[in-house]
């Protein structure tokens, strides 16, 4: 089989080499020396004698150029590129051979947007033969996005070569863009590429579609325009679809920077206005694991955040406890007053944060699991951001679990609903307090490592999170998970379905302002405990 | 007779309170135009401006104690009524400068001009007589508060539920107020301030009578408080704040007790915030910011919930340590010893300055009856 | 009984002693703590160093505190040693009014080096008029502004939006022909905006392939938006995003581009707010290619550069500290000040104003920044591609210096207006009634 493919992707080089023979006269030398010059227009030039040369020492340096691995020894004027591969050794461009002491002081060829789109496209028609189905794909997108005419003829030797039906597909939208591009299509031609194209309906089908050119016969463009509505109805349905996922994805970051505020506010009653800095503390805890990984193992940087967990876990709910033992548990029974001296842990874990790591912004990486996005029915889904849907919902189940099946769960119930009678059971009621709130910090801790994909890591992080926290948990009904969660979920969806409407801003002050006239209307939110007390 | 009713009205505490401020509104405003610079008893002006901040930030306590501290209704919105007094008093005085705005516009502010307002919107209209802005600069807020309290307090939404969506209120708010659509300066707020009733607003006369004004708002607000929680209205709104549900089983409209309360309080702080923006020459959307409101409770809850005269003393307590923090070498600390201070009082000193002093000064004197007492017992005994 | 009272009476006194001595002690701290020592010349330092501008005012407040030592190495100016007064305005604006009344009056600062945001240049503006002294403002900003006593040494904006605009147009910058102008709604985005948008359309843009979008501050969920602009940017036009987005919000929103997959390739974002210190917080290697118009890049090989880049890390025993735009321009205000006072012969507040038009200083890429009449000074513009490692690659830039213009000549109200102190000592003239302040 991959002699069959290496046989056919010999033949096909050799043949675009024939295709394009005559302005690839060029050597391939004097093309690389190009790169040499340092200047933006040289450089173009040598993308195109290089591309048209074809082969796979061209499909090499194009590559390294595209992503900055392609060098230029500034003395000898020599082209180098270095190995994607982790061995990161230096080659040759010339021929390809791999340099055993390269020159010091390589510089990289520098690229702009446009030469780095030339590049792109001249590798999608080099690749379009490669043993490895995603840079098919990639090339099939790329010569779908660039219309470039000349792609034509190695396409059309593709789709007879590729066998595997999905990206022959891709091949075939591919083609069915160019077609339309090319004046020299027939009617016939032109209908079925249409129709391709409908099947595809997406937002570049579209586009396509609508490039059409105003010479275009009758027939042809009343089934482009008829495509177009009919692609236009299935995107609006699928931008409702698009809102509630957003809506979601949304309410999970909410509900996970909510959760541990649940404990801490919802269970014990303390107006914990620190927990926002647990948020934090948990990212710069992501940040520094991260930090270790790089200097020490960076081959295993993917798993960086599967440690971070449960060192933010432990972490944040140490520093939880601490807070506990040395301020809260003097204050119970006097819950405005935590207000007051959380507020102050806040300010001073705050500046703790500042003045050890600097007030700037952090990076904290994204595992190559949680980049990149995928396609779900014409919706684009990224990565990130369903990794932490399904991280919330987990948490959330566990948490549900630990309180319903642990014995600390049960003394947490038992503390929380009797302080005196489950004492009086003898339960160290002081001890399921700093665990309590032990836990409610980790919970903190752990969204801060999930949030620490999506949002800044800086000091001010807790501070943008800790007003909606108290929202969600208000909304949802003090003291009541599933409150919590469903209040995440409304807010999220509702704010997202009102964006495109309202604008951002807007959107969120209506959710201000539904949510004060809402606990008008059920003034213990939205799933109050029942009980028989009239005060709480 | 009339002296001694008055009297009644106040504790020692309360007295020292308006002889303290008296002697503050009189004294240091002569004294900064009167006395030569050299003088001892010079109080220059970035001082006179600095207390004169601090004495807003006294009333914007004030009367966050009086709704907190004597109906327990925690209110973490305050800052907006604050916020929105000061706009309107921002807004008058945006309208006092006239045609000498950078573009040279009669009608529009400079920052319409740029963002290309071809007319004055609506809201703006009347704010440039004075007796008008006056009138919104507590109404406004007043108005606010009613609305916002007739909703609440009907349908009885108490504790943590009231003060999150007073919150949500404020950040509402403040989110509107940063919306340049809004009209209202967006996120640069309202500046470049140049006249008050004819005055410039940079001359040291102009400052001086805008710092008697400021501390004479403060005794009335106090003797206004005073009078309120002191009457029998005052101890309806202590029964609210201790037990609700009696005092309405005993018949009380407790909403309606809650309601003016509210309302009187928000006036107060819009008040405040008027006296504040021309004293500190800029209004800005960030005075709605939550954090703002937080840390108004916060002066009341270090000078001592509950006493009036506690909370006017934290908000100048605090603001000076921050004022006298965020200079030099403390200033990359402050924030830790402003946390530290936080913990601290609630922690050491939970009746807070003004409720410790006074609890201490009763022991003392609990402790001189009893000695007294016992001094006589053993003196009877002897004999 | 009487003694008793004796005591309970003098407790009484004793606490009201303390009272008046606590306050009179507060007074000394604020009044009397600043002994006027005429051997040294104060320089204040006005920026955040706590609450939400923290992450962006900090560097600046190091800067300078090295820019001072070494004039100090130097053996200072005018023979005395210069000495920084550090005070922190939390983020807080009329803290910043505060703190800048509290420089000149209490501590006598010659001059002082502050703000970021447009709103605390404005709220110390009155205070600075008021006490004549001299305020050196390092960051782009709006423009619509010239007083007699600010500096601005940052880009006004047709030193950093109108160049970054033209580059895309060209063919390098990849031929944009569909606009999105995306920014926080503030007054920086909004008056760029207007004047893009007023420039796009005198260049034959369509009102349609402008699309304008505000977000609050702070905003960390892009989701709607990233879609929107991809959707926009389908419609078979080459689009391109100018970005106004302030701070904070940036990193979410480049993390959301890079998980949608929106390549530089394909809708290229060019921000005015973004530099070395914000990328520092995010993983570039997805936004490779995405662009940025500064007046200065860390980047920039040049031997100034390269010693100020040196020096920068030594003082802040951090070899990876990145430099960026602002930073670049307290150098340029620092030294033309000092070149001020040293032609003035004295820091006297009037003498120094009138001897900085006309003062050059070499900044950091090579040329000579001149500070103009209008109190704005001359800058190269320079267009930079993100790379892998967080830093830019310069693609593009000004022949030459750009003088910086304090009115949009593309704004209804401000075209007319001119601002030039040294010979109409004017910052708003109006040259339509030939008339100072209109």
């Amino acid at each position: 089989m991959i002699q069959v493919r290496a046989f056919c992707a010999a033949v096909i080089s050799l043949f675009a080499f024939l295709m394009f023979a005559p302005a690839a006269q060029a050597d391939f030398a004097s093309s690389l020396a190009r790169f040499a010059q340092d200047e933006f227009s040289e450089t173009a030039l040598a993308i195109d004698e290089i591309a048209a040369s074809g082969g796979s020492r061209a499909q090499q340096v194009l590559e390294a150029l595209g992503s900055a691995r392609l060098f230029v020894d500034p003395a000898s004027k020599k082209v180098y590129w270095r190995a994607a591969t982790s061995d990161r050794t230096i080659h040759d461009a010339a021929n390809g051979e791999p340099v055993a002491d390269p020159p010091a002081g390589l510089q990289v060829v520098r690229i702009n947007n446009r030469l780095r789109g030339a590049t792109l496209n001249a590798i999608g028609a080099l690749t379009l033969m490669a043993p490895d189905p995603a840079r098919r794909r990639a090339a099939a997108e790329s010569i779908f996005k660039s219309r470039d005419a000349s792609a034509l003829a190695p396409l059309e030797a593709a789709i007879k070569n590729e066998k595997d039906p999905a990206i022959a597909a891709l091949f075939a939208q591919a083609r069915a863009v160019l077609m339309l591009a090319e004046p020299q299509t027939t009617k016939d031609q032109q209908l079925e590429a249409i129709s391709i194209l409908r099947m595809r309906a997406d937002i570049g089908a579209i586009a396509a579609l609508r490039s059409i050119s105003a010479t275009a016969d009758a027939d042809v463009k009343a089934l482009a325009a008829d495509a177009v509505t009919a692609i236009e109805a299935r995107l609006k349905l699928m931008s409702h679809v698009q809102n509630v996922w957003y809506g979601l994805s949304l309410g999970s970051v909410l509900l996970l920077a909510a959760i541990g505020l649940a404990i801490t506010f919802g269970v014990m009653g303390v107006i914990n206005m620190a927990h926002g800095e647990m948020v934090m503390l948990g990212a710069y805890t992501t940040f520094v694991v991260q930090e270790v990984f790089r200097a020490y193992a960076p081959a295993w940087f993917d798993w960086s955040l599967a440690v971070a967990l449960p060192l933010a876990f432990l972490f944040t709910g140490l520093v939880g406890v601490a807070i506990e033992r040395g301020v809260i548990r003097f204050l119970y029974g006097r819950p405005l007053e935590t207000l007051l001296a959380t507020w102050g842990v806040s300010l001073i874990l705050q500046q703790a944060v500042r003045t050890i790591f600097g007030p700037s912004n952090r990076e904290v990486g994204a595992p190559s699991y949680m980049s990149g996005a995928f396609d779900l029915l014409g919706l684009s889904v990224t990565w990130g951001r369903m990794w932490i849907i399904v991280f919330t919902l987990f948490v959330f189940v566990s948490l549900l679990l630990a309180l319903k099946h642990t014995s600390l769960g049960l003394h947490m119930r038992a503390v929380t609903q009797n302080r005196r009678m489950a004492s009086a059971m003898g339960i160290r009621t002081p001890w399921v307090d700093a665990m309590t709130f032990g836990l409610g910090s980790g919970l903190a801790g752990i969204a801060g490592v999930a949030l620490s994909q999506i949002d800044n890591v800086s000091p001010n992080l807790g501070q943008s999170y800790i007003i909606d926290s108290f929202m969600v948990v208000v909304f949802g009904g003090v003291g009541n998970l599933w409150g919590t969660l469903v209040s995440a979920f409304a807010l999220g969806v509702a704010n997202k379905f009102l964006e495109p409407v309202a604008g951002a801003v807007l959107a969120k002050i209506f959710i201000l302002v539904l949510l004060i006239l809402f606990i008008q209307k059920r003034p213990r939110g939205l799933f109050a405990l029942k009980g028989r007390a009239v005060e709480a | 007779m009339i002296t001694k009713l008055f009297l009644e009205r106040y504790d020692k505490v309360g007295l020292i309170f308006l002889g303290i401020m008296a002697t503050i509104a009189i004294f240091v405003p002569l004294s900064n135009l009167l006395l030569p610079t050299d003088s001892f008893l010079h109080v220059p002006t970035y001082v006179m401006s600095l207390i004169g901040k601090y004495l807003c930030y006294a009333i914007l306590a004030l009367s966050l104690d009086l709704v907190w501290g004597y109906c327990g209704i925690l209110s973490l919105g305050h800052g907006a009524f604050f916020a929105l007094g000061g706009y309107a008093m921002g807004m008058y005085l945006m309208r006092q400068i006239g045609a000498r705005g950078v573009y040279g516009n009669p009608d529009l502010p400079d920052f319409m001009v740029f963002l290309n307002w071809k007319v004055l919107p609506w809201f703006w209209y009347g704010f440039d007589m004075f007796p008008f802005a006056l009138l919104m600069m507590a109404l406004v807020p007043g108005l606010l508060a009613f609305l916002f309290g007739w909703l609440a307090f009907r349908s009885r939404v108490t504790g943590v539920y009231l003060s999150i969506i007073t919150q949500a209120m404020t950040y509402a708010l403040l989110l509107a107020f940063f919306r340049n659509d809004m009209g209202f300066g967006g996120n640069n707020g309202l500046t470049d301030f140049k006249d008050i009733l004819g005055f410039s607003i940079q001359a040291q006369g102009t400052r001086a009578a805008l710092f008697f004004a400021t501390a004479l708002l403060l005794i009335l607000s106090y003797v206004l408080a005073r009078w309120m929680v002191t009457t029998a209205f005052g101890k309806v709104l202590i029964a609210v704040r201790d037990a609700e549900s009696r005092t309405r089983f005993l018949g009380y409209r407790v909403e309606h007790f809650k309601l003016l309360v509210f309302t009187v309080s928000a006036a107060m702080a819009g008040l405040a915030g008027a006296l504040y923006v021309p004293q500190v020459g800029i209004i800005n959307p960030s005075e709605f910011s939550p954090a703002n409101s937080i840390e108004a409770v916060i002066w009341v809850a270090v000078g001592g919930r509950g006493t009036l005269v506690g909370a006017a003393l934290g908000a100048v307590v605090v603001n000076f340590l921050k004022t006298w923090f965020t200079t030099g070498f403390l200033a990359p600390y402050w924030l830790f010893m402003l946390g530290g201070l936080f913990i601290f009082v609630t922690l050491a000193m939970p009746k807070g300055i003004v409720g410790t002093l006074q609890d201490w000064s009763a022991r003392r004197r609990e402790r001189a009856t009893y000695t007294e007492k016992s001094a006589q017992k053993i003196a009877e005994q002897g004999e | 009984m009487m003694p008793n009272w004796g005591v309970c009476m003098s407790i009484k006194f004793v606490r009201r002693g303390v009272l008046a001595g606590m306050a009179s002690a507060a007074m000394m701290l604020i009044v009397g703590a600043p002994a006027i020592a005429q051997e040294t010349i104060k320089v204040g330092i006005l920026h955040s160093l706590s609450g939400t501008m923290a992450i962006s005012e900090t560097t600046l407040k190091d800067v300078m505190l090295m820019l001072i030592e070494e004039q100090n190495k130097k053996g200072g100016v005018l023979g005395r040693k210069l000495e920084a007064v550090v005070v922190d305005p939390a983020s807080n604006w009329p803290l910043f009014a505060e703190k800048a009344r509290e420089l000149i009056t209490q501590h006598k600062v010659a001059a002082v080096f502050g703000c970021w945001t447009s709103v605390s240049r404005k709220s110390v503006l009155p205070v600075f008029k008021e006490l004549n002294n001299i305020l050196f403002y390092p960051v782009q900003y709006e423009g619509e502004e010239s007083e007699r006593n600010v500096f601005y040494t940052g880009a006004a904006p047709n030193q950093q939006a109108i160049p970054a605009v033209d580059y895309l147009m060209s063919k390098d910058g990849g031929d944009v022909k569909r606009w999105v102008l995306a920014g926080t709604d503030y007054v920086y985005p909004r008056t760029t905006n207007r004047i893009l948008e007023a420039y796009l359309k005198a260049k034959g843009v369509a009102a349609e392939d402008i699309m304008i979008n505000y977000t609050p501050f702070g905003h960390s969920d892009w989701q709607t938006i990233v879609s929107n602009v991809k959707k926009f940017g389908s419609a078979g036009k080459k689009t391109a995003v100018v970005s106004t987005i302030n701070g904070d919000a940036n990193v979410p929103f480049y993390k959301e581009l890079a998980n949608q997959g929106v390549k530089a390739t394909d809708i290229p974002v060019v921000a005015f707010s973004v530099g070395e210190e914000e990328l520092a917080g995010v993983d570039t290697s997805n936004l490779v290619g995405h662009l940025a118009a500064w007046n200065y890049f860390q980047s920039v090989k040049n031997p100034a550069n390269a010693e100020f880049i040196a020096k920068w890390q030594a003082f802040t025993k951090n070899p990876k500290r990145v430099t960026n735009d602002p930073m670049e321009a307290h150098v340029v205000g620092f030294n033309m000040w000092i070149k001020a006072i040293e032609k003035a012969g004295t820091t006297d507040t009037d003498k120094v104003i009138d001897a900085l038009p006309g003062i050059e200083a070499a900044n950091l890429t090579g040329g000579m920044s001149k500070m103009l009449p209008n109190h704005h000074i001359t800058k190269p513009v320079m267009i930079g591609e993100i790379r892998a490692d967080g830093q830019f690659d310069v693609v593009w830039q000004t022949k030459g210096l750009v003088a910086g213009d304090a009115w949009s000549d593309f704004l209804e109200g401000s075209k007319d207006l001119e601002a030039d102190w040294v010979g109409k000592k004017c910052g708003n003239f109006n040259t339509k009634i030939n008339k100072c302040g209109s």
